[in-house]
C-alpha cells in the first residue's frame, strides 16, 4: 500500500516531465519587435530557458497584423493542436475579441494559459498643470469637457480610450462629451502632454516612469487595486480618490485550443517556476511591472469574465452596436 | 556637467576593446542591412535586440551596437538605389532618381563615394549637434503639435514638383494613389476599418516597406527581364573614386542636407524619409534649371544621403534628452534600454552618463569606421553592375522577398508586394513616376491623423492650424516652395555638371 502511495506521489511529482518534453518551443508575439507582446515573449521565454525548463531556447516569431488578429487566426485555423506553441497576449487581445475585431473568432477558440505580470493604468498631467488631485481635475473636466483633451497611445475603442471612458463614467461624464485624441503609442502621447497639446495622459505606469522620476509629469491616480512601489508610492489609487476604476494590463499567454493535456500542464508548471524565480522578479522591477499571477482554470474564468465585461462596456459606451 | 570632461569619459567607454568591436560589428551589420532591400533599420535593430540580451551586454554596449546598426543602415541604403534603381531603405527612395542615372552613365563610383562622404560629414555634424544643442532642440521638438505637423506635411507635399518628372498630371495621379493607400486599415480616430475587405491582414494598414520594395525592386526586375540582351553588361563600371572637383561641387549640398536632415530628424514621428525627400527638393529648387536633376546630378545623391544620416543622429535627441522615441527604430532602442534596466527619461544624462556619453563618443568612432569601411566597398559594389543578369535578377528578387518576410512573418505581405510590383511595372510602362506614390503614402497618413488630432483638440476650429509661429512659418515655406521654381528660373541660366566637364 505504501509503495502504491509513493508510486502515485512520484508519478504526480515527475509525471509532468515524464509525459512531455518541449521540442523546438515557439513563442509568437502577435506584433512587431519592441512592443509589449514582443517583450512578454522574449523576457518570459528567456527566464524559462535560464531555469532549464526548456532544453533549447524558444524561437520567438513576430507575426504581425490586425492588432494581433493575424496571429490569432493563424493559431486557431492552422496550429490548433501544437504542443510547443505559446502566444503572448494582454487586454489589447481581449478588448479586440470583445469588439469582434478578430473576424469570426472568439475567446473560446484558444485555451488561455496564464498571466505572469501586469502594468497598471495611470492618469497623468503635466507637472505645472493647475490640478493637484483627481478631485480638482474631475471638477475642471466636468465644468467644460470640451476644454480637456485626453490623449492615449491606442486608437478609439482601444485600451487607453476605454480607461478614459471608464474614468469619465465614474466621474459622471457623458461618454460622448469625453474628448479623446489617439496617438501612435504612449511615447507620442506623452510628448504631446509635455507640449501642452493635451491635458491628460491616460496610459500605463511603465510609460510615464522616466518622466515621473524627472518631475516633468504629475501622476494623479493609478488604476490599480492597491498602491505600487516607488516611484509610485505616493500616488493614490483611483479608488482612494473616490473613482472606482481599475485597469490591469496583464501580460500573459494563450495556447492552441487542442494542445495535448500533458503539454498544457507542463507549460502551467513552467509559468509557476518563472513566477517563483528571482530573475523574473528583477525583470518585472526593471520594467515597472507589478506582480500579477493567475494561471489555468482560474485564468480561463478571468478571461471569460473580462471579455464579457468589455463587450458590455463597449456597447454601453457606444463603441460597438 | 562640463561637456569636454563628459565626452572624455564617453570616449573612455567607447574605446574599450569590447565596445570598439561592437561599434564595428554594428556598422558592418548595419551596412549589410542597408544594402539588402527589404530589411530596413527598424527590422535590423529589432532582429538584433535579442542578441544583446543573449550576450548579456551592459546597457552602454548594447546601445552602442544598436545605434551602430541604425546609422550603418543609413550608409548602406544608397548602394542598391544607385546601382540597381532599388532603394535599400525607404529613406533612400529619392536617391534612385539621380543615383541610378549616374550609374547608367558609368558614374556609379562617384555616386557611391559621394553618398559615403556625405553620410560621414552629416553623421559627424549631427553628433556634434546632438552634443551641443540636444537639450535645446528637444524643447523645440515638443512644441511641434498636431497643427505644426500638419503644416509640415503640407510643406512636404509642396516638394512634389521636384519629384514629378516631365508630366505633372501623372505625378499628381501617382501621389493620389499613395494617399489612397494611406487610408487603408483601421482608422485610429474612429476605430472603423477602411478598405480592408474584411481581411485581418489589412487592419494595420499597408506597410511602407512592402509598397516600396514592390514598386521599385519587383517592377525593376520585370522591366529588365524584357530587355533583349539578357547577359549583356548593363553599364560600364567607370571610375570608383570621387574627384576633388566633384567633392567641392557637392559640399554645399551635403551641408544643407545635413542641417535639414538633422532638424527634421529631431521631430518625433517625421523621420529620415521625409528628410531625404525635402532635402532633395531643396537642392532641386535652389539650382533648378542650372542643375541636371533627374538626369544624374551628383547633388541629387549627396543631399538626400546626407539628410537621412543626419536624421538618424537627430532622432537620438528626443530619445536621450526626453526619453521619448522619435522614430520607429529609436522606439525599439528605447524598449531595449528599459529591459536592460535603464529608465529613459530627462534624467538619463545624470543617471546614466556612461550610456549617454559612451553612445555619443561611439557615434564619432562609428562614423569614421563607416567611411573607412564603405569607401573600399565602392570598388566591390560597382562590380555588381557586371554580374550577369541571369544571376543578379533572381538574387535581387529572392533577397527582397526574404527581407520583407523576415520582418513580419506574414505571407500576405509577399502577395501584396507582388501586386505592387505588377502595379509598378505598369506605371513604368505608362510613364507614371513612382516616388510620388511613396510620398503620398508616408505623408498622407501623418497629414490625416494630425489634421484630425488638431480638429479634435480645437473642437473643430480651423484657425488652430495657423495658431503658432512654427505653424505659420511652415505654411509660408510651403507657399515659397510651390512658387520658388517659377521665380528662380527667371533669374538663372542652365549650368550642368556633365561627365565630360569633370
Amino acid at each position: 500500500m505504501r509503495q502504491v502511495v509513493w508510486g502515485v506521489l512520484l508519478a504526480g511529482v515527475f509525471g509532468m516531465s515524464l509525459a512531455f518534453t518541449p521540442k523546438g518551443p515557439e513563442c509568437i508575439a502577435p506584433a512587431g519587435a519592441g512592443g509589449g507582446w514582443d517583450f512578454t515573449c522574449r523576457a518570459v521565454t528567456q527566464v524559462m530557458f535560464d531555469l532549464k525548463l526548456t532544453p533549447q531556447p524558444f524561437k520567438v516569431t513576430n507575426l504581425t497584423g490586425g492588432g494581433g488578429g493575424v496571429a490569432y487566426a493563424n493559431v486557431v485555423s492552422q496550429r490548433g493542436d501544437d504542443a510547443n506553441l505559446i502566444v503572448a497576449a494582454s487586454p489589447a487581445t481581449t478588448v479586440r475579441l470583445a469588439q469582434g475585431q478578430f473576424s469570426r473568432f472568439s475567446e473560446r477558440d484558444v485555451r488561455w494559459l496564464g498571466a505572469v505580470a501586469a502594468d497598471f493604468g495611470v492618469v497623468a498631467v503635466k507637472a505645472d498643470a493647475p490640478w493637484k488631485t483627481m478631485q480638482e481635475l474631475v471638477a475642471a473636466w466636468k465644468a467644460d469637457p470640451s476644454k480637456i483633451a485626453v490623449g492615449g497611445g491606442s486608437a478609439v475603442g482601444g485600451q487607453d480610450h476605454m480607461k478614459v471612458l471608464l474614468l469619465g463614467r465614474a466621474a459622471g461624464l457623458e461618454p460622448r462629451s469625453v474628448k479623446y485624441v489617439p496617438f501612435d503609442g504612449g511615447g507620442q502621447a506623452i510628448t504631446s502632454l509635455l507640449g501642452g497639446f493635451i491635458q491628460i495622459f491616460a496610459g500605463d505606469a511603465s510609460e510615464v516612469r522616466g518622466q515621473l522620476e524627472a518631475g516633468t509629469v504629475r501622476v494623479l491616480a493609478i488604476l490599480a487595486p492597491r498602491r505600487l512601489p516607488a516611484p509610485y508610492a505616493n500616488v493614490p489609487t483611483a479608488k482612494e480618490t473616490g473613482y472606482n476604476v481599475e485597469w490591469v494590463v496583464w501580460r500573459g499567454f494563450y495556447v492552441p485550443k487542442n494542445m495535448p493535456a500533458d503539454a498544457y500542464d507542463y507549460w502551467l508548471g513552467t509559468l509557476r517556476q518563472v513566477e517563483k524565480s528571482e530573475s523574473w522578479a528583477k525583470i518585472r522591477e526593471q520594467n515597472s511591472l507589478g506582480q500579477f499571477f493567475m494561471i489555468g482554470a482560474q485564468f480561463q474564468v478571468y478571461i471569460d469574465r473580462q471579455v464579457n465585461d468589455f463587450r458590455n462596456l463597449s456597447k454601453e459606451l457606444g463603441l460597438i452596436k | 556637467m562640463d561637456i569636454v570632461h563628459a565626452l572624455t569619459n564617453g570616449f573612455g567607454v567607447a574605446l574599450q576593446p569590447i565596445n570598439l568591436l561592437l561599434v564595428f560589428l554594428g556598422c558592418l551589420v548595419g551596412t549589410l542591412i542597408g544594402v539588402l532591400p527589404g530589411i530596413g533599420p527598424i527590422s535590423g535593430v529589432a532582429l538584433l535586440v535579442p542578441l544583446t540580451f543573449a550576450l548579456k551586454l551592459p546597457p552602454e554596449s548594447a546601445i552602442i551596437l544598436l545605434a551602430g546598426i541604425y546609422y550603418g543602415a543609413m550608409y548602406g541604403g544608397s548602394t542598391t538605389s544607385i546601382l540597381l534603381n532599388i532603394p535599400g531603405e525607404t529613406s533612400s527612395v529619392v536617391t534612385t532618381l539621380d543615383g541610378n542615372q549616374m550609374a547608367k552613365q558609368g558614374r556609379a563610383g562617384p555616386a557611391l563615394a559621394v553618398a559615403a562622404w556625405g553620410s560621414f560629414i552629416a553623421g559627424t555634424l549631427s553628433v556634434v549637434g546632438l552634443m551641443l544643442l540636444g537639450p535645446l532642440l528637444a524643447k523645440w521638438a515638443i512644441r511641434f503639435g498636431p497643427a505644426e505637423y500638419f503644416a509640415l506635411m503640407i510643406f512636404g507635399f509642396s516638394t512634389l514638383s521636384a519629384l514629378a518628372g516631365k508630366n505633372m498630371a501623372k505625378a499628381l495621379i501617382s501621389t493620389l494613389l499613395g494617399l489612397m493607400l494611406a487610408t487603408v486599415g483601421q482608422d485610429p480616430q474612429s476605430g472603423i476599418s477602411r478598405y480592408t475587405f474584411g481581411l485581418l491582414q489589412l487592419e494595420d494598414g499597408i506597410d511602407f516597406l512592402v509598397v516600396a520594395i514592390g514598386l521599385f525592386a519587383v517592377s525593376e526586375v520585370l522591366v529588365l527581364l524584357e530587355e533583349k540582351t539578357p547577359n549583356a553588361v548593363r553599364t560600364r563600371v567607370g571610375r570608383i573614386y570621387l574627384s576633388l572637383k566633384e567633392f567641392v561641387f557637392s559640399l554645399s549640398s551635403i551641408l544643407r542636407g545635413s542641417v535639414l536632415g538633422f532638424l527634421i530628424g529631431v521631430l518625433p514621428g517625421a523621420g529620415a524619409s521625409i528628410a531625404s525627400f525635402v532635402s532633395y527638393t531643396l537642392e532641386k529648387q535652389l539650382h533648378g534649371a542650372r542643375g541636371s536633376f533627374g538626369q544624374g546630378d551628383i547633388r541629387g545623391v549627396a543631399a538626400p544621403e546626407s539628410a537621412n544620416n543626419a536624421a538618424a543622429g537627430g532622432a537620438m535627441i528626443p530619445l536621450l534628452t526626453l526619453g521619448l522615441p522619435g522614430s520607429g527604430t529609436t522606439a525599439i532602442m528605447l524598449g531595449a534600454l528599459v529591459s536592460l534596466g535603464v529608465t529613459p527619461g530627462p534624467q538619463m544624462f545624470q543617471q546614466h552618463p556612461a550610456v549617454v556619453w559612451g553612445l555619443i563618443a561611439s557615434m564619432y568612432v562609428g562614423n569614421a569606421m563607416l567611411l573607412m569601411l564603405n569607401l573600399p566597398l565602392v570598388g566591390l559594389f560597382v562590380r555588381l553592375l557586371s554580374v550577369p543578369r541571369w544571376f543578379l535578377l533572381p538574387s535581387v528578387l529572392a533577397v527582397s522577398f526574404i527581407g520583407v518576410y523576415a520582418v513580419n512573418n506574414n505571407p500576405f505581405d509577399l502577395l501584396l508586394m507582388t501586386i505592387f510590383g505588377l502595379m509598378g511595372y505598369l506605371m513604368r510602362k505608362f510613364d507614371f513616376p513612382l516616388a510620388p506614390v511613396l510620398l503620398g503614402l508616408v505623408l498622407g497618413y501623418l497629414m490625416e491623423i494630425n489634421l484630425r488630432r488638431a480638429m479634435a483638440i480645437s473642437n473643430g476650429d480651423v484657425s488652430f492650424l495657423f495658431s503658432s509661429p512654427i505653424a505659420i512659418g511652415l505654411w509660408l515655406l510651403a507657399g515659397l516652395s510651390l512658387l520658388a521654381p517659377a521665380i528662380l528660373s527667371r533669374f538663372v541660366k542652365r549650368e550642368a555638371l556633365g561627365d565630360d566637364e569633370i
